[in-house]
């Protein structure tokens, strides 16, 4: 059984914790191999057998192939580890976090220069669910 | 004897490196944020430093999930900037100061502050960055440097209490030191930003600014601020304001406000920078 935190509550926001660097650990070394080019080419070469040589879940294969952002972060990845994969893909770190709101770069990037998102209504898991 | 004569407080954002590796400084965007750290640029040429310790992450360069170093100390004489994965940043190698890192390693670790040390890493954008917003782009570094990592990436991160705790140490390691040294301080990250999960973008401009007072009148509160009323208030990442409280208290209890700026936002974070003065 998972143990409570303090901080489970906290609306929209993944903790990289004990829990999820055991889960993810091969899921973020894989990220940190991009790093090397000459894994970037053998990456984009085909991305299946370069996949081969990290022994991931095959939900986490799948989210990766998928750039399903949001769930490579539910099955372990760490954000500053993922940001390797983004920048694989030309993306910068503004554009995946936009994707990962659920929203275009463009409205995101236009709500940054409007002072952000505000804390009102986002502080916890409550405020999410009575809206 | 060696002395701190100052210390510094800065965003360490990426893209404000490559704003200006590639010369984007008069950008409408970046204008603003570059035209906040002058009056330090302008302090530290006078001023000019013989050491910089920079408190900053790492951001999965220098170490990865193998091996996480809660303090690490590098030692070595010269860090070369890293490759990120679009390689190095067009800046000097950075030139350490081993005298000076193995004593405050000696010392600290004897005062019970068990840090590890480090004789070889590259340094990412959490260091070069705010050396580049404070020395803009000289041919090499006009001071010496001593980078010291926290981690911040996996939780939990030391206590901010732990981290004001071991500046503490450090400040006396290195009053102690026999060389006569002039040292400024950094702490590097924040302020507010999430860049993360579907609340990515969060800044809370109310809790930077009382942070920002806190650092200056009274870190000793500010530093029993526990990890999840930062990730909260001001999104998980600002965490890394415990890197701040970590140079705090290498400076003595009283200092001066030399100069403030604060901006919301470069890229997904709110920048907060500080210069402050050790009051003799």
């Amino acid at each position: 059984m998972a143990a409570h935190h303090d901080y489970d509550d906290i609306p929209g926001t993944v903790v990289f914790d004990a829990k999820r660097c055991r889960e993810g650990y091969h899921l973020n070394m894989f990220c940190m191999s991009l790093m090397k080019a000459e894994n970037r080419a053998a990456f984009k070469a085909d991305e299946g057998a370069y996949l081969d040589r990290f022994p991931m879940t095959a939900e986490q294969r799948a989210a990766v192939l998928g750039r399903d952002w949001n769930r490579i972060l539910d099955l372990g990845g760490n954000i500053f580890f993922i940001i390797k994969l983004a920048f694989c893909d030309g993306m910068s770190v503004q554009k995946v976090a936009a994707l990962m709101t659920g929203s275009t770069p463009e409205a995101y990037a236009a709500m940054m220069q409007r002072g952000g998102r505000s804390i009102e209504g986002n502080r916890s898991r409550k405020d999410w669910s009575d809206g | 004897m060696a002395r701190v004569i100052g210390g510094i407080t800065s965003s360490h954002v990426p893209a404000m490196g490559v704003a200006l590796d590639t010369g984007r400084t008069d950008d409408p965007y970046w204008a603003p944020i570059f035209a906040g750290y002058e009056p330090t640029r302008r302090w530290l040429g006078r001023e000019a430093p013989d050491v910089a310790v920079i408190v900053y992450n790492d951001h999965a360069c220098a170490f990865s999930l193998d091996v996480i170093p809660t303090f690490a100390i590098g030692c070595a004489d010269e860090f070369p900037p890293a490759d990120e994965g679009w390689g190095p940043r067009p800046v000097p190698v950075v030139q350490g100061n081993p005298d000076l890192a193995w004593h405050i390693a000696e010392s600290a670790i004897l005062d019970e502050f068990d840090l590890t040390i480090v004789n070889r890493m590259p340094v990412d954008h959490g260091l070069t960055v705010p050396l580049s917003l404070v020395y803009g782009q000289p041919a090499a570094w006009p001071c010496r440097v001593i980078p010291l990592a926290v981690n911040v990436l996996q939780y939990p991160p030391p206590t901010g209490h732990r981290c004001f705790a071991l500046g503490r140490a450090i400040g006396r390691a290195i009053a102690s030191f026999e060389e006569d040294l002039r040292v400024v301080v950094f702490g590097t990250g924040g302020m507010s930003h999430q860049i993360h999960g579907q609340r990515a973008g969060l800044i809370n401009s109310a809790f930077d600014r009382r942070f920002l007072d806190g650092m200056v009148a009274d870190p000793v509160t500010l530093a029993r601020m526990p990890h999840v009323e930062y990730m909260r208030e001001a999104g998980a990442e600002s965490v890394e304001l415990i890197m701040w409280l970590l140079m705090r208290g290498m400076l003595p209890d009283k200092v001066e406000e030399l100069h403030r700026f604060y901006h919301v936002a470069a890229s997904n974070t709110a920048v907060g920078h500080l210069l402050l003065r050790a009051a003799s």
